[in-house]
């Protein structure tokens, strides 16, 4: 269906609310370990694009396929979860009675039912996993310590890092520097760029700055369409995108 | 590679603790199985150590109270289930002891009827209802003690859970379900002897009710079983499961967003609980010699939910002292100042709410507590 060696294909993608064209058209593709910054003005249809990956919003026509094969508009949120698709929303929803260690436990991939869940024993596999997990997101030090008692940035890490635990191929990310410190935003680009290559990663944000620290590629969204595509010199100096959106 | 993570995994558990309430609450209950037999049984009746059959009476009430208490917690302190209605499930237990007992005292009852309980022969029935047979063995009582509770639990969860009635509203519909069934059990023709409900017993498994030693024995199972539970509920809570059940507690939308079936998690625990609290009925009945449609007052859970709350919920073990010092000053003050009591669990409750949100437990200052329970579980792993 999609181009061979894609991770995501997303092909003249058109949803709309009542009448108003969310996404009109919108086609894009993301690479293999590819760290994708896709920026926009409000309601130009960045949300929207990731409700229907992630098979919260059906659209009206066009098609999303995933790892050149699967297609995500056949499938349930659950399941397109399952398949490797992850995704942190802006808010930062980690769990505040639960450590920090639990709280990437918790979020490993496999099997979730009761009696499962009652007799699951860390494997050697998983505890390497966690380690790794909790070394990436530089939370180490914080692994015995309450999900309540962390600042902002380190929660929004945590919440990462449970994405990670559930093994990914694709990470979508909603504005993960919303409220950081600049030390916490400089410390989130390093984790997100560390964490491209093995990982494909679909960066929502609006802060240029951080865009500009961490973007290979950028692609600028305009009323649901794609308005400009490549890297921040050229995307900045077009035009179209200083009209509509970073202002003269 | 793999030596060095192995290392790298123990240094992530180095501050796993100890958990020092189980072992105070385990070793308190070792002693008051050993020590109430002997102060009973072997210290004479003249000394003044002697414990009496009433004393006997009131640790046997107070061990299954602390059951029912556990029972709540777990659901409670850890799911953030608030049921008011728990007494239900410990009257449903203790109905199904109940109903064994009845038949056991055969043709010994004032109408020396072999078959027909005496209520049911006062009421001028001739036949046994259908669900009374099988309870004349104490094997299918025994599973009924189970079941009952456990059915009612199962398919009560089961449309509360799965029609996402949380909160409040859950505690609601518990305490209506515990009315309802007070209501049904009060009246003469649902066949549980209506308001006087079951009394008189003579014997369990041939033993005499009314002996001293018998009394012990049930004390002792009870104090066993409560010990089992206690253990039983650390397992689940300490298990990943344990920890889903937190996490629900925390934000149960999140946790179904990781992929778990909330609604299955908390069935489960739900169901586990009702079953204990039937354990604790069925323990309670023959060692007081009565059990009532009274039993299912709402009131009866909402206190059960006070004593969690007065020892400090989320501990399993603060619900137990609750329980045990919560109803000792009741006896006390039911036996001075009848009257009050109600006015002082009011008090008390409202106190403990504003003043010691961790309960009598949060009192004890333990570094391991202070951290959050959460550590515990490292311990016990």
């Amino acid at each position: 269906m999609g181009d061979a060696g894609h991770i995501l294909d997303i092909h003249q993608l058109t949803v709309s609310f009542d009448g108003f064209k969310a996404l009109n058209n919108l086609t894009l593709s993301i690479q293999p370990g590819e760290l994708r910054c896709v920026i926009g003005p409000n309601g130009a249809g960045k949300t929207t694009m990731m409700d229907v990956i992630t098979g919260k919003t059906r659209p009206e026509s066009g098609t999303v396929t995933f790892g050149s094969r699967v297609n995500l508009l056949e499938l349930s949120e659950p399941e397109i979860a399952q398949g490797g698709i992850g995704r942190k929303f802006q808010k930062p929803t980690v769990f505040e009675q639960l450590t920090v260690r639990e709280n990437l436990e918790l979020a490993l991939a496999g099997r979730k039912s009761f009696l499962k869940s009652l007799l699951a024993r860390m494997t050697a596999a998983q505890e390497d996993k966690l380690y790794d997990v909790l070394e990436t997101i530089g939370l180490m030090e914080q692994h015995n310590d309450l999900g309540s008692t962390l600042s902002h940035g380190q929660k929004q890490w945590l919440e990462i890092g449970m994405l990670l635990m559930q093994e990914p191929k694709l990470l979508l990310v909603d504005e993960p520097v919303a409220g950081m410190t600049p030390q916490e935003s400089e410390r989130t680009a390093e984790l997100l760029q560390s964490l491209a290559g093995e990982h494909s990663v679909m960066v929502v944000e609006h802060d240029m700055d951080f865009i500009r620290s961490i973007a290979k590629r950028v692609t600028v969204l305009h009323e649901g369409c794609v308005l400009a595509e490549g890297d921040m010199d050229q995307v900045q100096n077009d035009p179209r995108v200083i009209e509509v959106y970073l202002g003269v | 590679m793999t030596t060095t993570k192995t290392k790298r995994r123990y240094t992530l558990w180095i501050s796993a603790r100890r958990d020092p309430g189980s072992r105070w609450f385990l070793g308190g209950l070792g002693l008051v199985s050993v020590g109430v037999p002997i102060l009973n049984l072997m210290v004479p009746a003249s000394s003044p150590l002697h414990l009496t059959s009433y004393g006997l009476t009131l640790i046997g009430k107070y061990l299954c109270y602390a059951l029912l208490a556990l029972a709540v917690d777990l659901i409670w302190g850890y799911c953030g289930i608030l049921s008011l209605g728990h007494a239900a499930f410990f009257a449903l237990g203790g109905y199904a002891m109940g109903m064994y007992l009845m038949r056991e005292i055969g043709p010994r009852g004032v109408y020396g009827n072999p078959i027909l309980p005496d209520f049911m022969v006062f009421l001028n029935w001739k036949k046994l209802p259908w669900f009374w047979y099988g309870f004349n063995h104490f094997g299918f009582a025994l599973i009924m003690m189970f079941l009952a509770p456990g059915l009612l639990g199962l398919a009560f969860g089961w449309f509360a859970f799965r029609s996402r009635v949380t909160g409040v509203y859950f505690s609601i519909i518990t305490q209506a379900l515990t009315w309802a069934l007070m209501l049904a059990f009060f009246r003469n023709d649902t066949g549980f002897g209506g308001n006087n409900g079951f009394t008189d017993f003579k014997d369990i498994l041939g033993f005499n009710l009314l002996s001293d030693c018998v009394h012990v024995v049930l004390l002792v199972i009870t104090a066993v079983m409560l010990g089992v539970s206690y253990l039983a509920c650390r397992k689940i809570v300490a298990s990943r499961a344990g920890r889903v059940i937190r996490a629900i507690r925390d934000s149960e939308t999140r946790t179904r967003f990781l992929g778990y079936r909330v609604e299955s998690f908390k069935l489960w625990v739900f169901v586990f609980s009702t079953v204990l609290a039937g354990i604790a009925g069925a323990l309670y009945v023959p060692q007081i010699g009565i059990i009532n449609p009274s039993e299912f007052s709402p009131l009866n859970s909402i206190e059960v939910v006070i004593w969690v709350a007065v020892g400090g919920r989320g501990t399993l073990y603060g619900a137990v002292a609750g329980a045990i010092l919560v109803n000792y000053a009741k006896t006390i003050f039911t036996t001075s100042f009848p009257n009050a009591w109600y006015y002082a669990l009011g008090t008390l409750f409202v106190l403990v709410t504003m003043f010691l949100p961790r309960g009598i437990i949060g009192l004890i200052p333990n570094r391991a507590r202070l951290r959050g329970d959460s550590n515990e579980q490292s311990a016990s792993e």
